[in-house]
């Protein structure tokens, strides 16, 4: 194609590119350069300082490790309940494809506040969870438990369609070959089931990173301990300290841009590939 | 939906209950145990209290700001979907895919990343900062902070619902419109909206709730100043830092309310949406069959 664009008879070309171009640039694109100038445009020793401090290091393994394991729970789990929704009836199972929804809705702080009364000492949870000797709320458990309550969505609503694609000609072969149900279930769904899992994984796991109004009112918020690097940018902002803020901020963005990337780049092959197959 | 007796080779009665048992008491106490707790808190210290809470002056200050700035930030984002869309999906040009990415971006970025960015550009220290104060206009620790911040975490919610759309419905109609001589402003009011009315509803629904609820981005700009930059979220944030739990879950409860009204409203628009969209499919399954 040599033209910029195709003819076309419906107006308005002018107008809309140059309106779509100019407030994209003005809500997104400048204040991200921003991000990547004020960030990126200091001497590495600050940098460096800023993002690989004792207590930003503890802040950077607690918030990959929290989201980590949150979101192996919710791959685990997310799966379960995906194919729970598509493949049985049962009463209430339109109320519970419903509640999967609820963390995209709920406020961050709503959320937040309602797991630490929970998981607290003498919430509903946590005196169970006190006598055993577990300490959910003002601990990286905590941190856990909401970051788990923020990536459930993400990991069902994508696998969950993979779930309704299936081919049952793929499952009937099996059984008709012999296979056991579980053993179909291993080694034919499983597998099948993986790109998806991956992909809704990765998007719960970048989120999880990010993640802040749900998690700061249950993890305490201790420098060393309990403090997420979402949090260490505000503390950073509150002294004034912007280089400093942005430094963090700039890896943050990088990082889940990266794994972002990623899903697109699994998502453009595995379409590719099956194409390829079929 | 799936269920169907084309799945003939299900698990056994078992490991169904199994999966379903684990499914239940995983979303229960996960997902609908906190949902309850919010209202059971709110009501703790009685009806009575519950009604002073949430008719405080400050909260009703927070929850102004908060339809004012959702309001702005919908007319906003409401405009630039309609031109993104119909950019996108009437007109074919290069470079339309990276422009669609673009419009994505914001998804991509956390909510605190959200508000830092506004105050490193209007910020003391911050590019535009300085020039604006001495023209006396305060945007960080000030109501347009705010709405810069919830705009642009809302900002890709209302064009990703049209734009795919726009393009499954193509260009004919308006093409037919614009040779039978009406005027882009009429061909854009008469064919297109009537054909995109529920998804841009839907959108709409989506990003109001997302745009009162947002807590982290607003958290970075406002600044906290009781009265005149706190939004209900951030109300909810002081009360409760206050120990002021009750108070703190009852004007948490509006929000809860909010986003289970979202979700109902949601559902409703997407059997509405499918209804819409099942003579289509029709036409299809037809051509198929011939």
């Amino acid at each position: 194609m040599t033209r910029l664009r195709q003819h076309s008879v419906i107006p308005g070309f002018g107008l809309t590119l140059g309106y779509t171009l100019s407030y994209l640039s003005l809500i997104v694109l400048i204040p991200l350069s921003a991000l990547a100038v004020k960030g990126g445009a200091q001497p590495w020793s600050q940098f460096s300082e800023a993002v690989f401090d004792p207590r930003t290091m503890a802040a950077w393994r607690l918030t990959f490790g929290t989201a980590f394991i949150a979101s192996l729970i919710n791959a685990f789990f997310g799966l379960i309940v995906a194919w729970t929704l598509v493949r049985y009836d049962f009463p209430g199972r339109r109320i519970l494809d419903a509640l999967i929804d609820v963390p995209f809705a709920l406020p961050t702080a709503v959320s937040g506040i309602a797991l630490t009364a929970i998981y607290s000492q003498n919430g509903w949870m946590g005196r169970w969870l006190q006598p055993l000797g577990i300490k959910a709320a003002f601990s990286p458990l905590g941190i856990v438990i909401a970051l788990t309550f923020i990536g459930l969505p993400f990991i069902v609503r994508t696998v969950q369609p993979a779930v309704e694609d299936l081919d049952p000609a793929v499952e009937e072969a099996a059984s008709l070959l012999g296979a056991s149900r579980i053993t179909a279930l291993r080694r034919v769904i499983l597998p099948a089931l993986q790109p998806a899992l991956i992909a809704g994984f990765i998007t719960a796991f970048a989120r999880a990173l990010g993640e802040y109004g749900s998690v700061i009112f249950i993890s305490g918020n201790m420098p060393m301990k309990t403090e997420i690097a979402s949090l260490l940018i505000v503390t950073k902002l509150e002294q004034f300290d912007y280089a400093g803020a942005a430094a963090i901020g700039l890896l943050m963005l990088v990082s889940s841009f990266v794994l972002l990337f990623l899903v697109n780049v699994g998502q453009w092959w595995s379409t590719r590939h099956l194409r390829r197959v079929a | 939906m799936a269920i169907t007796s084309r799945h003939r080779h299900s698990e056994p009665v078992w490991m169904r209950s199994l999966f379903i048992g684990a499914s239940v008491v995983f979303v229960g106490l996960l997902i609908l145990l906190p949902v309850i707790s919010v209202f059971t808190e709110a009501f703790r210290k009685g009806v009575a209290f519950y009604i002073t809470s949430i008719s405080d002056p400050l909260a009703m200050s927070a929850l102004r700001l908060t339809v004012v700035t959702a309001a702005v930030t919908l007319a906003a984002n409401l405009i630039f979907g309609l031109a993104a869309s119909w950019l996108i999906a009437k007109f074919s040009f290069r470079g339309r895919n990276v422009l669609l990415s673009l419009i994505d971006l914001p998804f991509a970025v956390s909510p605190v990343i959200s508000g830092l960015v506004f105050v490193l550009l209007f910020g003391a220290q911050g590019w535009f900062g300085g020039p604006l104060a001495n023209h006396g206009i305060q945007v960080i620790f000030a109501t347009p902070g705010v709405i810069l911040a919830t705009i642009f975490v809302t900002f890709p919610f209302i064009a990703r619902e049209l734009i795919p759309l726009m393009q499954e419905q193509g260009a004919e109609e308006e093409e037919a419109a614009v040779l039978l001589g009406a005027s882009g402003w009429q061909t854009f009011r008469r064919v297109t909206l009537p054909n995109i009315r529920w998804a841009l509803v839907y959108g709409v629904v989506l990003a109001n709730a997302r745009a009162m609820g947002e807590f982290g981005a607003v958290s970075v700009v406002s600044g906290h100043i009781r009265g005149r930059t706190n939004t209900l979220p951030l109300h909810v944030e002081i009360l409760y830092n206050e120990y002021n739990f009750s108070a703190a879950f009852a004007v948490a409860s509006l929000l809860a309310l909010l986003a289970l009204v979202t979700l109902v409203a949601k559902a409703a628009l997407e059997w509405r949406i499918r209804v819409e969209e099942r003579p289509a499919v029709m036409d299809g399954v037809m051509e198929e069959v011939a």
